[in-house]
C-alpha cells in the first residue's frame, strides 16, 4: 500500500522469516522434483498449492499448475462438471494467493488464463475486483484485470467510465483510475459511440473534471497526467499532414554544376552545388508515416521519365515508418543547355496508402510544383565545397545583406499546413480550449509556485503558438515559455536535463519562426570576401542547445554551425539532406553512436566533431538506445565480407559503423579522448576520400 | 422493584449479572420487562447475557413481579419471535434491538405496551409505594441523576471497584440528556420549567410547544426519541468516542454517520461544507481558486499539526499567528469571505460572531478544532470503509449514551434504582459534613461521596442548621449561571434536502437578521436513525444567548428560516403559487418545541454537582469537565484505566458499530 515507511526488521521477525524461508526451500525442492518428473498427482498439485499460498511470486509453480490443469483436462475431456471443478479449484488458489500478495503478477496472469478457458463464470470476477479495489483503489493489477473482465463480459464502456468517475470522486489521487478513464474515452471517441461522437462535446467536461483535482491539490500528480493526455487529445490532428518539403512549393531552383559562374544573380538560398547527377526531394510529415512510394506520390517531370522513384524513410532504426521521406531525382545525362528549365510537379493524397502509425490515412489531396534550372559553366575554378579546406573561424563568415530576389525558403510552409486544415470549426474550439486553459493556469500560478503548473503552462503556450501559426498578428509566447523553462531549471534541478531540452526546442522554434530571425543567423562563408558565389551558413552556435528540433524549417540548410552548445545527441538531423558542412565542435557528444543520423547525410563533405567527449566515457549509454552493428535492425547492412581492416574494426567498430558510408573530404576530431595515432590511421583507412584531418592535409 | 444483594462475594458476582440484565431491560423504558432471578446463572446463560446484551424474561410466581410481565411471555406462538435463544425453565433471551422491534412492529403488543407507558408516566411524579428496601445501606458513592456526566462518573467509579448507588427520580435514564417520546418530552419540559417548592429555580423556561398535526402524531405514540439536549452529534475522534471505547460502553451502541454539513450562504441558500479533500474535489459551488485556497489552508494546518513543537520550520504557524484571532489569520491566508465563514462556523463551530463579538476564537483553538474535525474524518475512514463524514449519531437518540454508561456501571456492580427521589441529606451532627441521603421510601443510605445532577435541589432539612454545608449548597445554585442556550425541536414531513436525511445545517451569525451574534446549528435526522417514523424528520436547533428574549428571537428566526427552506426545498421546480397551495393542504411542520435552558458548570464541594448540557455540538467540553470532577472526587484513580481491559473489552476493540 502507499505511504507506509519501511522499517528494519525486528530480530524476532527476522527469525520468523528465516524459518519461513527454510520451510519454503523444502517445499520448493519437492515441488521442482515433481515438476521435472511431470508428476501431476493430487498430492503433487496440493504441494504446489501450499507453496503458492505462501509465496505467490513463484512463476514456475504457476506454469506447473497450468500444465497440471492441461493434463487433468485431457483426462476428463467429456465431463463438464469435473472440468468446472478443476478450474474452480484453480480460481480458489489464485484468490488465496492474491490475499497473500495482491500485486502478484503470476497470480493475476494465472487467473486470466483460467478464465480464458471459458468454462468459469465471469460474474464473480467483478465482485472479487471490488474487494481488491476497495483494499487498494490504486492497485494497477486489479485495474488491469478489470479491463480484461469488462471486455470479456461485454460490460459497456460507459458503465466503466462511470466507475472511474466514482473512484476518482472517492479519492482523486488515483492514477490508475485516471488512466483507465483515458483508455475508455479514447475507445469511445474512436468508435464514435453515441454521446462520444465529437471531441468538442466530450473534452470540455473532462477538462472541467480534471480541473477540480488539479486546483484542489496541485501537488498531486495523477490529475496532471490526465490533463497532459487531454492536451494531447485537443492538439492532435489524427490524420497525418505534410508540413514541409524541399524543394519548397513554387520555388525556382538553380543547380550549379562542378564549376560555378561567378556573379550569379540568384539568391544563395535557392542555389545548390551539385557534385553528383542527382538531387534530393524531401517530404516532411508531422508524424511518422508509412506507405510513401511511387504509387502514393506522383512526381511529374522530365527529370525522371523512365523509372519509378525509390522513396527512402529517414529514421534511425530500420523501421518502415518515418517522419521524413526522401527520393533522388536524376538529372539528364550530358551537358544540357544552361537555360533549360525543368518544371516538377509533386502530388500526394490522391490515392490512399500513406498511413500514420496509429492507423490514420493521409487524406488531404495536395499538389505542389517547383522548377529546376541547371547551370554548367566552365570558367574559372572557385571554392566549391570539397575543393578547399573549410575554416570555421569567425573571420570566414560575413554578414549577409538580404537581397530583394531572396525568396524565403520557409515562407510557403505555413501556407502548406493551413491549406491542409480543412476542419475549420474543429480548429476554432481547439484554439479556444487552449486559450481557456492558459488563462486558468496563469491564474493558478498567480497564487502558488507550482513546478508542474509552470511546465503545463509552457506546454499550453507552445501548443497555442503551434496552432496559431503563421503568427501573423499574434504575439508569439516563446519568450515567456523560455522564461518558464529557465525558472524550472532553477526550481527543479532533478529534471534539469528535460527542461534544458525543452528550452532548446523552443529556442530553435523561435529562431526558425520567421524569415527575419533566420536571416540574422545566416552568414556568407568565404575565405575571400569578394566572392559572392560562396555558400550560406546557418550559425546556431553558443545557444546552450541540448537538443535539436524544428528541422522542418531547415531542410534547405547546406552549411550548419552547431558548435559551442551542449548537444549529447543530434537526433533528427538526418532530415537535412542538403547538408554538406557540419560543425559540431565543443559539444558533449559522448560516442560515435550519438552521431548516428549523419549516416544518412550522403552529401556531407566536411564534419567537425572536435572537442567533444567521444571516448571519455567507458560506458556508452546511448549504445542501448541507438542501433548498433550488433542490433538486428542494422544487421542487413553489415557486410562482414567488406572488412579489410579487421583489427581496427574490433577496436573502433562504432566509428567504422558511422563513418564507413560517408564521403568526407574534411574531418576534425581533435580534442576527443578517443583520438590517438592508431585511431587516426584507422580514420584514413575508413575514409579514403579524406583530404584534411584535423586541419592537416593528407597525401 | 426488588433488588437482590449480599455482601457475600459470590452473591455479589451473581448480582452483577442480574443487574446487567436489568440495565438491558431498562433500555426499554416503560415497556421494559424486569428480570428477577434467584438462582445463580450458569456459564452458558452468562455468556448469552453479557456480551450480546440479551434480555431475560422470566415468568415469576412472585407477587412482586410487575403486572405487565406476563405480556411478553404471552408471546403468541403463531407468530414466532425473532431469532431468540430459548432454553429450559421458560426463559427467553432476546436481543435488545429485536425486542424493541418486536414491540414496535407487533400491533397487539403496541396497545398494551402503550398502556403500560402511560401508567408509568402518571407514576413518574411520585414514587409508587411500597419501596423495597435497598441493601446494603452504605456505599462509597451515591450518584443522583442519570445524565451523561453522572453516568460516566458512576461507570468509572464502579470500574475502579467502588460501590456505587445510582438513583434517579425519573422513570427513565438520561435526565437532561435523555431521548423521550413527544408526550414524555412535553411533560419533562413542563415539569422542569415551573418553579415549585422542590425546585425553585428550574432549568428550563419559556417553553413553547405547538402541535399542528396531533391526529397524525398520536398514531405514533412510541416512535419518537427526541433529545432533550439537542442538537448534538459525536465527532469520530472526540472525547466521548474515546471514553466509550475505553469504558466498553460502545458495546451497547450503534451509530450512523451524518451525511453532510451545509451552511446558509449570503443568498439564503444552503451551500455544502467542503470538509475534506474529496469533498472539496466534488463541491460544485466553489470556484477553482477557492478550492485551491481552501485545500492549501487545510494542508498548512495539517503540516503544522504533524510537526513537533520544537521543530523550527516554515511550515509551522508562528506563535504570533497562533495568538491572533482565528478570523484574522484566515484573512491573512487570503481565504475568501465565504470560505472564512465555512471554516469558522461550520468546521471550527465558533459560537459567536468572530468579527463583532468579544468571544473571539484564537488561531490556536481554531486549529485544534480543525484538527479534531480532520482526525474525525480520518478515524472514520480507517474504521469504516464507507463512512466519509466526520460526525456520527447514535441510533435511537442521544439518550442511548448515558444508558450505555449506566449499563457499563451495572456490569461493574453499580446498583440502579429509578423513580427514587431523595428527600433529604444526612449530615454529621458534630462536623456537619455530608453523611448520606434519605430516600423517598424513607430509607437512609450512607455514603462517603455524593454526586448530584445540577437540576436537583435537595431540601437540606437535616443539614439546614449547619453553616458549612449551606455554603456549599449555595455554590450549586443555578443563579450564578454563565448564560443560556436556546433550543428548538421540529418534526417535519419533508427533508430540507430532498436526497438526504441526516445532516447538519449552520446559520452563521448575521445570516438570519443583523443582530444575530451567535451561530445557530441545526441537525436534521430521519427515520433511519430510529428517532422518528420513516417519512418524518426531526430537526434540532440551538444557539447561545445572554437572556430569554434574545434566545426567543433566535429560535423564532431559525424556525421561520427552516420553514422557508422546507418550502423551497420541497417545491422544486413547481411555481410558488402551486407550492403554497400544497403547503396549505399538507403542512410540512407537524410539531415544534422551543425552550430556553440555563447553563451552569459543574461545581465541586463536599458534594459534587455535574454540569448542565452545554451549547456545543459535541460532548467534549462536558466530558472534560466531568473528568476534572472525577479526578477531584478520586484523585488517585484514572478514568477507565486501559490496563483493566476485561475479557469482554478485548473481544472486539472496535466495539463502535456503525451502519452506513
Amino acid at each position: 500500500m502507499h505511504g507506509r515507511p519501511r522499517k528494519p526488521l525486528k530480530p524476532e521477525d527476522a527469525a520468523a522469516s528465516a524459518a519461513k524461508a527454510e520451510k519454503l526451500r523444502v517445499l520448493q525442492s519437492q515441488f521442482l522434483h515433481n515438476h521435472h518428473n511431470h508428476i501431476y498427482s493430487k498430492e503433487a498439485v496440493e504441494l504446489s498449492t501450499k507453496l503458492l499460498e505462501t509465496n505467490p511470486e513463484l512463476y514456475t509453480a504457476w506454469n506447473y499448475r497450468k500444465l497440471a490443469v492441461q493434463h487433468k483436462l485431457t483426462e476428463n475431456d467429456s465431463d463438464p462438471d469435473s472440468l468446472k471443478s478443476i478450474l474452480d479449484e484453480e480460481l480458489r488458489v489464485v484468490e488465496s494467493a492474491l490475499r497473500q500478495n495482491f500485486k502478484s503478477y503470476g497470480a493475476w496472469h494465472h487467473r486470466k488464463w483460467i478464465l480464458s478457458k471459458g468454462h468459469s463464470s465471469i460474474d464473480n470476477e467483478l465482485r472479487l475486483l471490488d474487494k481488491f479495489q476497495k483494499a487498494d483503489s490504486r492497485n494497477f493489477h486489479a485495474w488491469n484485470y478489470r479491463r480484461f473482465v469488462a471486455a470479456s463480459m461485454n460490460r459497456s464502456e460507459e458503465d466503466e467510465l462511470k466507475y472511474t468517475e466514482d473512484m476518482i470522486c472517492n479519492n482523486f489521487s488515483n492514477y490508475s483510475a485516471w488512466h483507465n478513464r483515458s483508455l475508455l474515452l479514447s475507445n469511445l471517441l474512436k468508435r464514435k459511440v453515441e454521446g462520444f461522437v465529437s471531441k468538442e462535446k466530450v473534452l470540455p467536461d473532462e477538462y472541467e473534471f480534471v480541473h477540480q483535482a488539479i486546483f484542489t491539490d496541485p501537488d498531486d500528480q495523477s490529475g496532471w497526467f490526465y490533463h497532459l493526455w487531454l492536451l494531447d487529445q485537443t492538439v492532435r490532428v489524427d490524420s497525418p499532414q505534410l508540413v514541409s518539403s524541399w524543394p519548397t512549393p513554387g520555388s525556382d531552383l538553380i543547380l550549379l554544376g562542378d564549376r560555378c559562374l561567378d556573379g550569379c544573380a540568384s539568391s544563395p538560398f535557392t542555389r545548390f552545388h551539385l557534385d553528383s547527377r542527382t538531387f534530393p526531394l524531401v517530404l516532411y510529415f508531422n508524424q511518422a508515416v508509412e506507405g510513401v512510394n511511387s504509387s502514393t506520390i506522383t512526381v511529374d517531370s522530365e527529370l525522371n521519365t523512365n523509372k519509378d522513384l525509390v522513396w527512402k524513410p529517414l529514421s534511425s532504426c530500420n523501421s518502415k515508418a518515418a517522419q521524413v521521406w526522401v527520393t533522388q531525382l536524376n538529372l539528364p545525362d550530358g551537358n544540357t543547355h544552361s537555360s533549360k528549365v525543368f518544371p516538377v510537379e509533386v502530388s500526394l493524397g490522391h490515392s490512399q496508402g500513406i498511413i500514420s502509425s496509429s492507423g490514420f490515412h493521409y487524406s488531404n489531396p495536395f499538389c505542389f510544383a517547383f522548377r529546376v534550372s541547371l547551370q554548367f559553366v566552365e570558367t574559372q575554378p572557385v571554392e566549391a565545397l570539397g575543393k578547399e579546406i573549410i575554416s570555421w573561424r569567425d573571420e570566414s563568415f560575413h554578414n549577409y545583406n538580404a537581397h530583394s530576389q531572396d525568396s524565403s525558403p520557409i515562407s510557403s510552409l505555413y501556407q502548406l499546413s493551413i491549406k491542409n486544415d480543412n476542419e475549420l470549426t474543429d480548429f476554432e474550439w481547439r484554439a479556444a480550449t487552449i486559450a481557456k486553459e492558459i488563462d486558468h493556469f496563469r491564474e493558478l500560478l498567480s497564487l502558488i509556485n507550482c513546478k508542474i503548473g509552470k511546465l503545463t503552462l509552457a506546454r499550453l503556450l507552445m501548443a497555442h503558438d503551434a496552432m496559431m501559426c503563421p503568427p501573423a498578428n499574434k504575439i508569439s509566447h516563446s519568450e515567456e515559455v523560455l522564461e518558464l523553462y529557465n525558472d524550472l531549471m532553477r526550481l527543479d534541478p532533478t529534471h534539469v536535463q528535460y527542461y534544458k531540452d525543452q528550452h532548446s526546442l523552443v529556442l530553435l522554434q523561435q529562431v526558425t519562426s520567421n524569415w527575419e530571425s533566420l536571416l540574422s543567423r545566416c552568414f556568407h562563408y568565404s575565405n575571400s570576401p569578394s566572392n559572392r558565389g560562396s555558400p550560406m551558413c546557418l550559425q546556431l552556435k553558443n545557444l546552450s542547445l541540448s537538443r535539436l528540433g524544428s528541422f522542418d524549417k531547415l531542410l534547405w540548410v547546406q552549411m550548419l554551425d552547431l558548435s559551442h552548445n551542449e548537444l549529447r545527441s543530434i537526433e533528427g538531423l538526418e532530415a537535412l539532406q542538403l547538408l554538406s558542412c557540419l560543425n559540431l565542435s565543443n559539444n558533449i557528444l559522448g560516442s560515435f553512436t550519438a552521431l548516428e543520423p549523419i549516416r544518412q547525410l550522403k552529401s556531407l563533405r566536411a564534419l567537425n566533431i572536435s572537442y567533444n567527449e567521444i571516448g571519455a566515457h567507458s560506458i556508452d549509454t546511448t549504445k542501448y538506445l541507438c542501433s548498433s552493428p550488433l542490433s538486428h535492425s542494422v544487421g542487413s547492412e553489415w557486410n562482414h565480407g567488406q572488412t579489410v581492416i579487421d583489427d581496427d574494426i574490433k577496436s573502433y567498430w562504432e566509428a567504422y559503423f558511422i563513418l564507413k558510408g560517408l564521403n568526407l573530404t574534411q574531418f576534425d576530431i581533435v580534442g576527443n579522448a578517443i583520438v590517438n595515432e592508431k585511431f587516426k590511421s584507422f580514420l584514413i583507412k575508413v575514409l579514403p576520400g579524406l583530404k584534411w584531418l584535423d586541419g592537416e592535409q593528407l597525401h | 422493584m426488588q433488588r437482590n444483594n449480599s455482601r457475600d462475594a459470590a452473591h455479589r458476582r451473581r448480582w452483577q449479572r442480574c443487574s446487567t440484565a436489568v440495565a438491558a431491560t431498562t433500555e426499554m423504558r416503560g415497556a421494559a420487562v424486569v428480570m428477577q432471578k434467584t438462582e445463580t446463572l450458569t456459564k452458558k446463560e452468562e455468556h448469552l447475557l453479557l456480551p450480546n446484551a440479551a434480555i431475560a424474561i422470566v415468568p415469576l410466581p412472585d407477587a412482586t413481579a410487575p403486572a405487565h410481565l406476563p405480556l411478553l411471555c404471552r408471546q403468541p406462538s403463531a407468530q414466532p419471535p425473532h431469532p431468540a435463544h430459548s432454553f429450559g425453565g421458560g426463559f427467553r433471551f432476546y436481543h435488545l434491538k429485536e425486542l424493541c422491534h418486536l414491540l414496535r412492529s407487533t400491533n397487539s403488543f403496541e396497545a398494551e405496551a402503550g398502556r403500560l407507558m402511560t401508567g408509568n408516566e402518571s407514576e413518574s411524579e411520585l414514587p409508587v409505594p411500597p419501596y423495597p428496601p435497598i441493601e446494603p445501606t452504605a456505599f462509597d458513592l451515591i450518584v443522583i441523576g442519570t445524565g451523561l456526566p453522572e453516568s460516566v462518573i458512576s461507570a468509572a467509579a464502579s470500574a475502579s471497584g467502588k460501590s456505587v448507588l445510582h438513583l434517579d427520580p425519573n422513570p427513565f435514564y438520561g435526565s437532561h440528556f435523555s431521548s423521550l417520546s413527544i408526550a414524555d418530552l412535553t411533560h419533562f419540559l413542563n415539569s422542569h420549567s415551573t418553579p415549585s417548592s422542590v425546585c425553585p429555580d428550574p432549568l428550563y423556561s419559556d417553553v413553547e410547544i405547538s402541535n399542528y398535526a396531533s391526529r397524525l402524531l398520536s398514531q405514533h405514540p412510541r416512535n419518537f426519541n427526541l433529545d432533550v439536549s439537542g442538537p448534538r452529534v459525536l465527532f469520530c475522534a472526540d472525547h466521548a468516542v474515546d471514553l466509550m471505547l475505553k469504558s466498553g460502553a460502545s458495546h451497547y451502541l450503534e451509530f450512523k454517520s451524518i451525511d453532510a454539513t451545509f451552511m446558509l450562504d449570503a443568498d439564503a441558500k444552503l451551500c455544502s461544507v467542503p470538509d475534506s479533500r474529496a469533498a472539496i474535489f466534488k463541491d460544485k459551488s466553489l470556484g477553482l481558486m477557492e478550492k485551491n485556497q481552501l485545500m492549501r489552508f487545510f494542508k498548512l494546518v495539517q503540516g503544522h499539526l504533524s510537526l513537533d513543537e520544537s521543530e523550527e520550520n516554515d511550515v509551522r504557524i508562528s506563535e504570533e499567528d497562533l495568538d491572533s484571532p482565528f478570523a484574522d489569520f484566515l484573512t491573512k491566508m487570503k481565504l475568501s469571505h465565504k470560505i472564512k465563514s465555512i471554516v469558522l462556523y461550520a468546521i471550527a463551530m465558533a459560537d459567536y460572531d468572530q468579527e463583532v463579538s468579544e468571544y473571539v476564537l484564537k488561531t490556536r483553538d481554531g486549529i485544534n478544532r480543525l484538527a479534531l474535525y480532520n482526525s474525525s474524518i480520518g478515524r472514520l475512514v480507517l474504521m469504516f470503509q464507507n463512512a466519509l463524514g466526520a460526525l456520527i449519531y447514535p441510533i435511537y437518540g442521544q439518550g442511548e449514551l448515558p444508558q450505555a454508561f449506566c449499563r457499563r456501571a451495572a456490569v461493574k456492580g453499580c446498583l440502579y434504582v429509578l423513580r427514587m427521589p431523595v428527600i433529604s441529606l444526612l449530615t454529621d451532627q458534630n462536623s456537619g459534613s455530608y453523611k448520606g441521603v434519605r430516600l423517598a421510601s424513607g430509607q437512609d443510605i450512607l455514603s462517603h461521596k455524593l454526586v448530584l445532577d445540577p437540576s436537583f435541589t435537595v431540601p437540606g432539612s437535616l443539614a439546614s442548621s449547619h453553616q458549612q454545608l449551606q455554603e456549599s449548597f449555595q455554590a450549586f445554585s443555578l443563579s450564578d449561571n454563565k448564560g443560556k442556550v436556546a433550543r428548538g425541536i421540529c418534526i417535519t414531513r419533508s427533508s430540507l434536502k430532498p436526497d438526504l436525511s441526516n445532516f447538519l445545517v449552520i446559520f452563521p451569525p448575521r445570516s438570519l437578521f443583523p443582530e444575530q451574534v451567535t451561530s445557530i446549528r441545526v441537525l436534521q435526522l430521519g427515520g433511519n436513525l430510529a428517532v422518528c417514523p420513516v417519512g418524518m424528520f426531526v430537526l434540532y436547533f440551538s444557539a447561545l444567548c445572554d437572556e430569554v428574549n434574545q434566545g426567543k428571537k433566535l429560535l423564532h428566526a431559525a424556525l421561520s428560516a427552516l420553514q422557508k427552506l422546507l418550502v423551497t426545498g420541497t417545491a422544486g421546480n413547481s411555481s410558488t403559487a402551486q407550492s403554497e397551495d400544497m403547503e396549505e393542504a399538507k403542512p410540512t411542520l407537524l410539531w415544534s418545541a422551543l425552550y430556553i435552558q440555563d447553563l451552569s458548570l459543574g461545581q465541586f464541594g463536599s458534594i459534587i454537582s455535574t454540569p448542565t448540557p452545554d451549547g456545543n455540538l459535541n460532548y467534549n467540553d462536558l466530558l472534560d469537565a466531568t473528568e476534572k470532577l472525577y479526578w477531584k472526587l478520586y484523585p488517585k484513580e484514572e478514568l477507565f484505566p486501559e490496563t483493566t481491559s476485561s475479557p469482554e473489552n478485548s473481544e472486539d476493540d472496535a466495539g463502535l458499530t456503525l451502519e452506513s
